[in-house]
C-alpha cells in the first residue's frame, strides 16, 4: 500500500442555520486529520461524516463535472472537489464559506434561483430563422471549435458568486449568463443575433461588466466569461449600436488614440457625455473645480506623441479588421 | 539598473503627482529612466480600445515594446492598467502564428516584436530587483505609526496566468511586503484585491460610487489611515470621487489615497511636498502630522 503523510489542518466553516439564532451566520472551527492527496471537499465530507453531522454542503460527481460543489475557499470562489487542499492550507488553516452574491440556504449551500433566473433571461436556446433542414445543420467547424470554451460551463456559480457588479448591482445579468448568451450570438445556426444584442445594450447588460477578471480567473473551466462581453461589445460596435454611453465612451477612447496617440481624459469625458449635454456636464463642474484648486485638472490641451503618423497608418490597416 | 520609462497618460495628465514622485524615487532607488525611448509609443488602450478591437490593441502594446527592444531597454510602467494591459498583450504574443501576424504590420516602421524582455511594474521591480534586504538599509524615516490598505487595481491581480504569478509568486503579496519594509502596519480588508469601478465610472456611475464607497469605508473603519495604490486610475477614482461616495453613503469617509512612489518617497526621507502629497483631493494633512511631517 502506498504510503501518505497524514496531519492535523483547522478548518474554518462560515455557517449559518435558518432555525438557529434567525439565521445569523457564524463560524465554526474544526481540527480535522488529513491525507496530503485530499481535496478540500475530502476534508468536508470527512467534518459531515465523522465529525458533525448538522453540517450543510452540495456535491455530487466529485469531478469537477457537475458544477454543484462551489464555495469560496480563502475568499475566493472555487470547486472543492477539484481543489487539493494542499494548494490552498496556508499555516495548516482554509477558511470555507458559501458562494457570494446568492442568498444562503443553510451553512454552505445558497439559493441559486437568482443564478438560473438570469440564465432564462438571456433565452438560452438556438433560435434558427427558417425551417429546419431535412438532415443535420451545418456549422463551419471553425465556429464551433471556437464556441466549445464556452460550452465547457457546467453552470457552477464560482464567476458570478466572486464578480464585483453584482455585489452591488442586483440586476446585472453577470458573466455566466451574459457567456451563455455569446454562445447563441455567435453560433453561425442562429438566426436573433441582431434581437439578442440589442437586448444586452440596456440597463444591466453587457455595458454593466467593469472588466475587473474576477470570472476569468475564478471560472474552473476555462469559459473566460469577460472576454465573451467583450466580443459582444465589439460585436455591438461594429453593428454601429451606438446608443449607450459604453459604447460612446468605446468610440471616444479610440478616437482619441488615433488622433493624439494618447489619452486625454477632459476630452474623452466631454465626448462620451456629449458635448451638448449641459445637465450630465454640469454635475462635473464640482469635480473639476476640487481637482483645478489641488492642481491636478488635467491640461484641456494635452500632449500628443511623436510618430504619429506611423499610429495614424496601423489604425488605418486595422480599424475595420 | 536601466528601463525605457513608461508613465501611461493619466500619470501625464490626471496625476501628475505621480509622475513627479515617480522621478524622485528612481533616483534613490537607482533606477534610471529612459522616457525618450518611448516618445513615440501610443497609450496602451486600458482595455477600452481592446473592447472595440483586440488585434489593434495588441498591435499597438507590440509596438510600444518594440520601441523599447530597439534600444535594448525593458519597459517600466508605473500604472496597473499599463501593465495589465501590456502583460495580457504579450500573454497573447506568445503564439507565434499571432506574433507573425503583427511583426507583418510593425515591419512597415522597421521594429520588430521578440517578447525577450517582459514589461514590469516599478512596484514589481522594487520587490524582484532591489529586494527587501537593499530597500530597507535605504528607508531613512520608518512609517511606524501608520496603518496602510492596500489596493492593487484589478489589472496587477487578474488573470494570474497573464501576470505570471506562477513564475514570480512574490507578485501576489508585494504591495503588503512592500508597506511592511517601510514599516507600516498593513490594514487587512477585504477589498485590496477589488475592482474599484473606474472603467464604469463614465457608464454608470452609480456603480462605481458604491465601490469606492464600500472599498474606502471598509479600509476606514477597520483602522486605515491612508490607502497605498499602484494604480493612478484607482487613484483618480477613490480619491477623487470619496466626497461623492461617502455622500450617498451619507457618512463621513476621509480616506487619503496615495500612490507606491509616493510612499516610498516618504519611507527614503524625501520632503511630501516634493512628492506632491499636498495635491489630492483627500486632504493628507492628518496623515502627515501622523508622522510628524507637516505638509
Ligand atoms: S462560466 Fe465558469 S465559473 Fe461561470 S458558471 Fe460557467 S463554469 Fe462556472
Ligand atoms: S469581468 Fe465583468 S462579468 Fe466578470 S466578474 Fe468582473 S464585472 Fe463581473
Ligand atoms: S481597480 Fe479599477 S482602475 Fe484600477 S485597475 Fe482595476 S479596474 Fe482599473
Ligand atoms: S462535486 Fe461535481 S463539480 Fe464538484
Amino acid at each position: 500500500m502506498v504510503q501518505t503523510a497524514k496531519k492535523t489542518v483547522q478548518i474554518t466553516i462560515k455557517r449559518q442555520d435558518p432555525e438557529i439564532d434567525g439565521n445569523k451566520p457564524y463560524f465554526q472551527d474544526y481540527n480535522v486529520e488529513v491525507e496530503d492527496w485530499f481535496t478540500v471537499l475530502d476534508v468536508l465530507i470527512k467534518i459531515r461524516e465523522e465529525i458533525d453531522g448538522t453540517l450543510s454542503l452540495r456535491c455530487a460527481c466529485r469531478a469537477s463535472i457537475c458544477g454543484s460543489c462551489a464555495m469560496r475557499v480563502n475568499g475566493q470562489a472555487k470547486l472543492v472537489c477539484k481543489t487539493k487542499l494542499s494548494s490552498v492550507e496556508k499555516d495548516n488553516k482554509i477558511l470555507v464559506e458559501p458562494v457570494g452574491n446568492m442568498p444562503v440556504i443553510t451553512d454552505l449551500t445558497a439559493d441559486f434561483k437568482p443564478f438560473w433566473d438570469k440564465f432564462n433571461a438571456v433565452d438560452p436556446y438556438l433560435r434558427p430563422g427558417s425551417e429546419a433542414p431535412e438532415a443535420e445543420y451545418i456549422a463551419p467547424n471553425e465556429d464551433m471549435v471556437h464556441l466549445v470554451g464556452v460550452m465547457n460551463c457546467i453552470m457552477c456559480g464560482c464567476c458570478v458568486s466572486d464578480c464585483t457588479v453584482l455585489e452591488v448591482k442586483d440586476n446585472f445579468l453577470g458573466p455566466a449568463a451574459l457567456a451563455k448568451s455569446y454562445r447563441f450570438i455567435a453560433d453561425p445556426r442562429d438566426n436573433t443575433e441582431n434581437e439578442r444584442l440589442e437586448k444586452l445594450l440596456d440597463d444591466g447588460g453587457i455595458w454593466d461588466c467593469t472588466r475587473c477578471m474576477q470570472c476569468v480567473e475564478v471560472c474552473p473551466k476555462d469559459v473566460d466569461p469577460m472576454s465573451r462581453i467583450m466580443a459582444m461589445r465589439s460585436n455591438s460596435l461594429n453593428k454601429n449600436m451606438n446608443k449607450s454611453y459604453g459604447a460612446r465612451h468605446a468610440n471616444a477612447f479610440t478616437s482619441l488614440i488615433k488622433s493624439s496617440g494618447v489619452l486625454n481624459e477632459t476630452l474623452l469625458i466631454l465626448k462620451t457625455k456629449g458635448f451638448f449635454n449641459i445637465i450630465e456636464l454640469i454635475k462635473l463642474l464640482p469635480l473639476a473645480i476640487s481637482a483645478q484648486l489641488a492642481g491636478k485638472r488635467p491640461p484641456f490641451l494635452s500632449h500628443s506623441i511623436k510618430n504619429k503618423d506611423k499610429l495614424k497608418k496601423i489604425f488605418k490597416k486595422l480599424e475595420n479588421k | 539598473m536601466k528601463f525605457a520609462f513608461f508613465p501611461g497618460c493619466v500619470a501625464k495628465g490626471a496625476a501628475p503627482e505621480l509622475y513627479t514622485s515617480t522621478i524622485k524615487v528612481a533616483e534613490i532607488l537607482g533606477i534610471e529612466l529612459d522616457e525618450k525611448a518611448m516618445e513615440s509609443a501610443s497609450c496602451t488602450g486600458a482595455g477600452v480600445l481592446q473592447e472595440k478591437n483586440q488585434l489593434l490593441g495588441d498591435t499597438l502594446n507590440a509596438r510600444n515594446i518594440a520601441l523599447a527592444e530597439k534600444q535594448n531597454l525593458p519597459i517600466l510602467t508605473i500604472c496597473s492598467t499599463c501593465q495589465g494591459v501590456m502583460s495580457q498583450a504579450e500573454q497573447r504574443l506568445e503564439n507565434e502564428e499571432y506574433r507573425a501576424q503583427i511583426n507583418e504590420t510593425l515591419k512597415e516602421e522597421g521594429l520588430e516584436y521578440t517578447g525577450k524582455t517582459p514589461t514590469r511594474h516599478l512596484l514589481w521591480i522594487i520587490v524582484e530587483e532591489i529586494g527587501e534586504k537593499k530597500f530597507k538599509s535605504l528607508v531613512k524615516r520608518k512609517l511606524e505609526t501608520l496603518n496602510l490598505a492596500p489596493f492593487y487595481g484589478c489589472y496587477l491581480v487578474r488573470p494570474s496566468k497573464a501576470l505570471k504569478f506562477y513564475e514570480n509568486p512574490e507578485r501576489e503579496t508585494c504591495l503588503e511586503d512592500l508597506t511592511e519594509w517601510v514599516g507600516a502596519k498593513v490594514t487587512d480588508f477585504p477589498g485590496s484585491k477589488a475592482c474599484c469601478g473606474f472603467p464604469i465610472l463614465t457608464i454608470n456611475e452609480k456603480v462605481a460610487l458604491k465601490m469606492v464607497g464600500n472599498h474606502t469605508s471598509s479600509a476606514k473603519d477597520l483602522g486605515a489611515d491612508a490607502m497605498v495604490t499602484p494604480c493612478p486610475l484607482c487613484h483618480l477614482n477613490l480619491d477623487q470621487y470619496q466626497n461623492r461616495a461617502a455622500g450617498m453613503m451619507k457618512r463621513e469617509i476621509d480616506l487619503p489615497i496615495i500612490h507606491v512612489p509616493q510612499l516610498v518617497g516618504l519611507a527614503l526621507g524625501l520632503d511630501p511636498e516634493e512628492l506632491r502629497i499636498n495635491k489630492h483631493i483627500i486632504s493628507t494633512k492628518k496623515l502627515l502630522s501622523e508622522i510628524s511631517l507637516r505638509p
